[in-house]
């Protein structure tokens, strides 16, 4: 039993492929935001990467034990910030989601930090249970659980979010042995429930944007607009793309923020087909070395933990990529290591360093 | 690089705590399928990106370049329509033209836009409905002209109507109160009967073309070939980049006959009043000839109508107002009334009768208030008065019905009939201008022709006092006489000045002695006992003759009562000067003007023009002369010339220069070209005087 740990067993490989999609995302940030008030963004980014490898080393020499052992103080410390974010939040886009730091500039993006808790929160418990089948009673109380939060940040609203707080609780209770006889009846509730938040919690702009992906041709110019707009910016890329800088789509800003949530689509665009598949098999082989770390867990805690962030950032990769390509709605969710934005990279590090966490004690027992 | 140690506490309590289920391999499968549905995943959005990029991509591709190319037209400015002097009559002004990109356009727009813009919703539906075979780039012209209000409709609601494209174009700026209204017409959009029509077949939906009046004769070489810019835009319509510009090639510049000193005097002898009567303006027409050439000087027509309404597409309203008027303001009357011409065609049968040898100029008539002519009793105007015993030139000059009663009769119908038409009555005179009607020179064969019917010997007395089944245009008779005055050549009248001059003019051999007669009687009767001296103007010998056309006999006139305005004589005059070597002709019709004394004063004010202008030039001439004469005495005596500008001819000191005058190149508005005509019509500076 070792008591020290070694950078050498850091994920290296995980890490550089990281890397490379993060410098992928600052080249094309900086081609996006060319000619705009945005133009600063790029060696922002490289900041905000910078920064997230600093969390990442901060987070590595915490074990994660320890970490779960706090989860119910974090979990309450989120609910807070979130609380704190709908009090004092800046409005942006309509919506209440950032907190602004005095001094730096910086809005801080509460929920997505709060993934994090999430993924520990649902690790915590599932372990906790020490079972190898997860009953519809605990079931339902970690549900609970997440839902406090997840409701919290509907209400900001952001719809992206909050589903990825449901991606890391599926992915946790399918890995605990839900039966698939709840997953039946959480289906057909589910079913049932779907017409209720239709009529209730979904919000007008939030109906409209499922609507349009149903049917975007229905209003090009209103809410099928991005959804069009961006398979237009893929499709023009083609085989090999029209070469950086020179997407008509994205520097002529026909593209909707080409810098964030539709990087990957400025990116299509000026990198045409060989380019997408190059950076999606990064991003594969990606969560694979994650569902890897997690195989090689020394404990529950530690593959729940692993298979939390694969399952966070196999959400993420769906639903960006698949809105980019139009084969889902507009949820504003960022792309994980490529979207501009420091909350969006500093909480993916963080993740990237739990991950870590797990694999440099994997031979502790 | 070592870690810190991990929290010992832990670790103490590890081994405390009951043994725990912590073994992973029970979720090895559940991470299998995790890892399958990530292949899954990765396939599902792979194969997205290949439908878009790899199996469509040009549909794409055309899609991002729609978005971001895009093809304005650069409408190209009509030529300008220029006086003989250059003067510019109709030119055009820098506005806005709106266009309706109509690949971005969405229908429930149209209303919305309709509203803000004071466009008739109906007539814009149909005019899109037009374009529909059009390719979609191609944008519609949605309205011309822009106010201020439509401005500012179209910049306040940019983010709603994307479609709406605001593009500079050249606007036709025709002058105002309805000069020249007739010769000049107007320009519109074509129409679909146009667009059938062979002639304009080369043209498309949209195209703005000359739809009257010289506009229309000749809008080929007004109009100009548009051109187009390519450019790139963003997402707000903002051009980033010129990808190509093709240039619009503007229209040719068309010079007129027409002289805008006289026809301003022309328009306002028309619509000034006559205190005898009491109007305050004429209906009718005034044709200004130069029999020499044929060069149309002046030509009005009276009611007019405002073609700066139709520049900009006609309103429904305003149209409804000019098709529902009783006086058609829309009929060119100097080319389309076809009226009798009353004693106007006197001379014409003076002369028909001395060429034909059926009379000369000692043949006497006595005049006792009338005559009995094939069992019917027909009055002189003077009746119950009488003129005694006339010769050809008392007849003329006092215009003695029963001398051409007897006259006409004696020469019979067909040698009327023929004389009137070697001077041009019976078809039309070939002007270019559309719509030009020929008249009625009654001849046997005209009846048998047209009624199936003989001719009756005793309707040739009313043809030869200009009635009956005879009808002329203004432009006919100012040709007729004009022609006659020069002693037989009746040139056709025309209005481009440049005119390929290759078509013969009518010419037949008179004898001049005959002509000499004729116009001496005409001569007498605007300077002697005659009925035409109104149209009298010192020191210049104006010949003419005076016209009263009944429109109905006096026994209808009587039985209907009612509106007797409409039915009231027609006053004409036609008159030409100088009696040696004419230089102008010109004949005035003023509607239901009942005596042509008051027409002569029309013909008078014209003339007064020309002549006054001619005097005024000569003065200027000789004034530039001396100037010159200074200017090379200074050279030879080797001062300094000063630079010499301003001594120049060129510096706009003559009217008769061509070129834009300078009032209208410093200020291009619609009431520039009238003032400044009005300027030089009236300017105070004659020298002689």
């Amino acid at each position: 039993m070792s008591r020290y740990l070694s950078p050498r067993d850091i994920d290296w490989p995980l890490l550089i492929i990281v890397l490379l999609i993060c410098g992928a995302g600052v080249i094309q940030i900086y081609s996006a935001t060319m000619d705009t008030t945005f133009h600063s963004a790029w060696w922002r980014q490289i900041l905000y990467v910078g920064c997230g490898l600093l969390l990442m080393w901060f987070i590595l020499a915490i074990d994660y034990h320890s970490l779960m052992h706090h989860v119910p103080m974090m979990y309450g410390a989120s609910v807070v910030a979130l609380l704190g974010t709908a009090a004092i939040g800046a409005t942006v886009f309509g919506s209440k989601r950032w907190i602004p730091i005095p001094g730096t500039g910086i809005h801080l993006q509460v929920s997505e930090f709060v993934k994090l808790v999430i993924i520990l929160l649902v690790a915590r418990y599932l372990t906790d249970l020490k079972r190898d089948e997860l009953e519809i009673r605990e079931m339902l109380i970690l549900s609970g659980l997440v839902l406090v939060p997840m409701a919290l940040v509907l209400a900001q609203p952001d719809l992206g979010t909050s589903l990825t707080y449901m991606a890391v609780l599926i992915t946790g209770a399918f890995l605990a042995g839900l039966r698939w006889k709840y997953v039946a009846a959480i289906a057909v509730v589910a079913v049932l429930v779907v017409p209720v938040g239709w009529t209730f919690f979904l919000k007008q702009y939030q109906k409209e944007r499922l609507i349009s992906f149903m049917d975007p041709e229905r209003d090009p110019q209103g809410n099928g607009y991005q959804l069009i707009q961006s398979q237009i910016a893929v499709g023009a890329g083609g085989m090999f793309g029209k070469g950086i800088t020179h997407g008509t789509q994205a520097q002529l800003r026909f593209l909707p923020v080409p810098h964030t949530d539709f990087i990957f689509s400025a990116f299509a665009e000026e990198h045409g087909f060989v380019g997408v598949v190059v950076v999606l098999s990064l991003y594969f082989v990606m969560i694979m070395r994650i569902v890897q770390n997690a195989q090689t867990a020394p404990d529950r805690a530690g593959m729940y933990i692993c298979m939390g962030v694969a399952g966070l950032l196999l959400f993420h990769m769906l639903v960006n990529v698949g809105m980019v390509v139009g084969r889902m709605p507009v949820t504003g969710i960022p792309l994980p290591f490529m979207s501009a934005g420091g909350s969006s990279i500093w909480s993916n590090f963080l993740a990237l360093g739990l991950v870590n966490n797990v694999r440099l004690r994997r031979f502790v027992n | 690089m070592i870690l810190p140690p991990v929290d010992p506490n832990l670790e103490q309590q590890g081994p405390q705590k009951p043994p725990l289920r912590d073994d992973t391999r029970f979720a090895a499968g559940k991470i299998a399928v995790f890892q399958y549905a990530a292949v899954g995943i990765f396939l599902f959005l792979i194969s997205g990106f290949w439908k878009l990029q790899v199996q469509h991509p040009e549909e794409y591709d055309e899609r991002a370049q729609a978005n971001s190319i895009k093809a304005f037209p650069i409408i190209a400015p009509r030529g300008r329509i220029l006086d003989r002097d250059g003067r510019v009559i109709v030119g055009n002004h820098t506005s806005h033209t709106l266009l309706l990109a109509r690949e971005t356009f969405k229908e429930e727009h149209l209303a919305p836009i309709a509203q803000g813009l004071d466009l008739d919703l109906d007539d814009l539906t149909r005019r899109l409905d037009r374009m529909r075979n059009q390719p979609k780039w191609a944008p519609m012209i949605l309205k011309q002209d822009l106010g201020p209000a439509d401005l500012a409709f179209v910049e306040s609601h940019r983010d709603f109507f994307p479609e709406l494209v605001l593009i500079q174009a050249q606007q036709r700026l025709y002058p105002q109160n309805g000069m020249l209204a007739h010769l000049i017409g107007y320009t519109g959009e074509i129409s679909e009967d146009e667009l059938d029509s062979p002639e304009l077949a080369k043209y498309d939906p949209g195209d703005i073309i000359g739809k009257f009046g010289i506009e229309r004769q000749y809008n080929t070489t007004l109009m100009g070939v548009d051109g187009s810019r390519q450019v790139v835009v963003d997402n707000r319509g903002q051009v980033r980049k010129e990808l190509a510009n093709k240039p619009a090639i503007p229209g040719k510049d068309l010079q007129l006959t027409i002289d805008l000193d006289l026809q301003v005097v022309a328009e306002l002898a028309m619509d000034s009043g006559v205190k005898e009567m009491g109007v305050d303006h004429k209906n009718g027409a005034v044709v200004a000839l130069d029999p020499r050439t044929g060069d149309v000087l002046a030509m009005v027509s009276r009611p007019a109508f405002d073609p700066n309404k139709f520049a900009a597409g006609i309103k429904r309203k305003d149209w409804k107002e000019i098709a529902d008027n009783p006086d058609r303001p829309m009929l060119n009357r100097a080319i389309q009334a076809q009226q009798a011409p009353g004693s106007t065609f006197k001379p014409i049968v003076a002369l028909a009768g001395l060429e034909s040898g059926a009379i000369d100029n000692k043949f006497t008539v006595h005049c006792a208030g009338g005559v009995a002519l094939y069992g019917r009793f027909q009055k002189c105007w003077v009746y119950p008065k009488g003129h005694g015993t006339v010769a050809l030139h008392a007849g003329i000059e006092h215009s003695c019905d029963v001398y051409f009663y007897t006259i006409s009769a004696k020469q019979g119908i067909e040698n009327l009939a023929f004389y009137g038409d070697i001077v041009g009555f019976g078809h039309k005179s070939g002007i270019d201008l559309p719509g030009e009607m020929p008249g009625v020179m009654p001849s046997p064969q005209w009846k048998l022709r047209n009624y199936r019917q003989k001719w009756y010997a005793g309707e040739t007395p009313s043809v030869g006092i200009g009635q009956g089944a005879l009808t002329v245009t203004p432009l006919q008779l100012a040709r007729a006489i004009g022609g006659l005055a020069v002693g037989g050549v009746w040139h056709h009248p025309h209005l481009r000045k440049d005119l390929d001059k290759s078509e013969k003019p009518a010419e037949w051999k008179l004898n001049q002695d005959n002509v000499k007669d004729v116009v001496d009687g005409m001569f007498a009767v605007v300077n002697g006992a005659g009925t035409g001296g109104r149209a009298y103007l010192p020191n210049v010998e104006v010949c003419g003759k005076t016209g009263s056309a009944q429109l109905a006999s006096n026994e209808y006139v009587k039985s209907v009562g009612g509106n007797k305005e409409r039915l009231k004589d027609n006053a004409w005059f036609v008159g030409f000067a100088p009696r040696e070597n004419p230089e102008i002709v010109v004949a005035a019709l003023f509607e239901h003007g009942v005596h042509g004394q008051y027409a002569a004063p029309i013909v008078k004010d014209v003339m007064k023009a020309y002549f006054d202008k001619k005097k005024r030039l000569a003065a200027l001439k000789n004034q530039q002369q001396n100037l010159t004469a200074g200017l090379e005495r200074m050279v030879t005596l080797g001062l300094p010339d000063g630079t010499g500008r301003g001594f120049g001819p060129a510096a706009g000191l003559s009217p008769g220069a061509p070129g834009e005058s300078p009032a209208a190149a410093r200020k291009p508005r619609p009431t520039t070209p009238i003032q400044a005509a009005i300027m030089d019509a009236f300017a105070p500076s004659r020298p002689e005087n």
